[in-house]
């Protein structure tokens, strides 16, 4: 099918978008990389009245080093760049390992960081890995701008802390501490598609090589991403061999999470995956920051 | 209502200025507009690769793309494959998917080829599972992808002797 009208307004900076943004309020949408607007409006499950294209927003499309180690993403920084920018393998090696698992990479060479986070999927894996980074994101509006960590963020299927009229502008990954490991797994029919389950964790040891802060976030298993509370509680303080990562993944998969079932998957089946995955990525977190 | 906006687009390494509607997806803009029904629409939701193009050499999906924001860009489909310069002679990747039997019935051809035009000039000696991989986001409803891996290779083959 093919989008209702609407009107068209390419804004070449931030300043230009949010007069856009506080003239237009609900009645407009971003369209970023558009790989999941677009489908919407031609579908015509949206009908936008303006469009407010942010591929002219230069000053959105880009990556550099945080002031204090960690990295600064752009809004409109392209999800490819994930994949092949140097500053992501070494400064977020976690979003590069993840990058080939986000769609195809048609849809990556368009779709930007910004996009995806904004649209909050509860199948995306940038939300997930962004709560695994504790990531914080910069939004611009009116009255000036904020920060809202990644964990204030997702607030339900397709739901921000935004509001219609304010534009995130920035990803700041704030850096590891010393002797830390990542890992990223997920299950999918066929690479590159909406994943049945998948799982990000961060896991930081103390000198004593024991577990000083741990995060587990799972996708697609709730109407977010899914922070795994209780598997991180079971962590703290231990090292954490096979039989303390083995318990903690059950915890996840039975206390933490609580899957819905839809054509793709059972509940049943996805609490099975949550553990399978969960083991999977803490024990290779750890293997990381062991040898960090 | 339908606002109608002034665009000049290189498609093929011709420039093409026209007036479309701002809703126009890239996909229509050159088949109706510019009558190049080589890019094919099988979905129109991003999931099938058919209309997979060329945006200044990279592959996207021209059905998710509105044609005004190809204003100014550069756009090569897949008439623009086959070398003016060699009378129309077909491009090594064409051939290779024509003697591989790489296709059947051809729905799905073009968005192959212009997904692996930059793929193969970032890999040019690829692994079985970098192809598949590659590919993962074009649907083939004929082949079973079997003719079109030995195709890519082939492909790959040819071009790295003669280049
Ligand atoms: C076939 C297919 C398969 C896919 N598979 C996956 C997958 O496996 N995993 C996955 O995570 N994604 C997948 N996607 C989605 C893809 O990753 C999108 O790129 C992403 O979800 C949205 O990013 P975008 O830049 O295209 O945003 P758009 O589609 O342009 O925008 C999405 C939403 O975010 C809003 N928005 C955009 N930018 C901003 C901003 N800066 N500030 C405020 N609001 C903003 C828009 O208004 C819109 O509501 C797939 C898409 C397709 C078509
Ligand atoms: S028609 Fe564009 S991906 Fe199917
Ligand atoms: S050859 Fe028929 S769909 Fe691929």
């Amino acid at each position: 099918m093919k989008p209702a009208p609407f009107k068209y307004l390419a804004p070449a900076s931030v300043e230009e978008t949010l007069s856009m943004l506080t003239q237009y309020g609900y009645e407009a949408k971003l369209l970023a990389g558009g790989q999941s607007l677009i489908p919407t409006m031609n579908f015509r499950l949206a009908q936008p009245a303006v469009i407010i294209d942010l591929n002219r927003v230069s000053e959105l499309a880009y990556m550099r080093p945080g002031d204090s180690g960690g990295l600064c993403i752009g809004a409109m920084a392209r999800q490819r760049e994930g994949e092949y920018h140097p500053l992501f393998a070494e400064r977020a090696p976690l979003i590069r390992e993840t990058m080939p698992h986000v769609a195809h990479p048609q849809i990556r060479n368009r779709g930007t960081f910004g996009g995806s986070i904004a649209h909050a999927d509860p199948a995306a894996e940038l939300p997930a890995v962004m709560l695994a980074l504790n990531a914080g994101f910069k939004i611009r509006g009116r009255e000036g701008e904020r920060e809202i960590p990644a964990r204030d963020f997702f607030v339900g299927m397709f739901a921000t802390a935004m509001q219609p009229e304010e534009l995130l502008t920035e990803i700041l990954i704030p850096p590891l501490p010393p002797r830390s490991g990542w890992a990223f797994k997920e299950v999918a029919r066929r690479h590159g598609d909406y994943a049945l389950a998948g799982a990000a964790a961060v896991v930081s040891l103390n000198e004593q090589q024991r577990c000083r802060e741990a995060r587990l976030v799972f996708l697609s298993v709730g109407d977010g991403p899914v922070e795994a509370r209780g598997a991180v509680q079971a962590l703290a303080g231990e090292i954490p061999g096979e039989e303390v990562i083995r318990a903690a993944a059950e915890t996840a998969a039975a206390v933490d999470i609580d899957p819905g079932s839809d054509i793709h998957a059972s509940a049943e089946f996805r609490r099975h995956l949550a553990r399978v995955l969960a083991v999977q990525v803490l024990h290779q977190a750890y293997e990381r920051a062991r040898r960090a | 209502m339908a606002e109608r906006i002034q665009i000049s687009v290189r498609v093929n390494h011709t420039l093409f200025e026209r007036e479309v509607e701002s809703q126009l997806l890239l996909s229509d803009f050159l088949r109706h507009e510019l009558e190049l029904t080589g890019t094919h629409v099988g979905c129109e939701h991003g999931v099938c690769g058919a209309c997979t193009v060329l945006l200044n050499g990279e592959a996207v999906r021209s059905c998710l793309m509105l044609a005004v924001q190809a204003d100014g860009q550069e756009i090569t489909t897949v008439e623009g494959m086959a070398s003016p310069a060699l009378a129309g002679a077909l491009h090594p990747l064409q051939a290779a998917f024509k003697e591989a039997h790489g296709l059947q019935c051809g729905f799905c051809t073009p968005g192959f080829l212009m997904t692996l035009i930059p793929f193969l000039k970032n890999h040019p000696d690829p692994t079985e599972a970098e192809i598949r991989q590659a590919l993962s986001g074009n649907i083939c409803r004929c082949t079973g992808y079997q003719n079109i891996v030995k195709a890519v290779q082939l492909a790959a083959k040819r071009m790295a002797q003669s280049a």
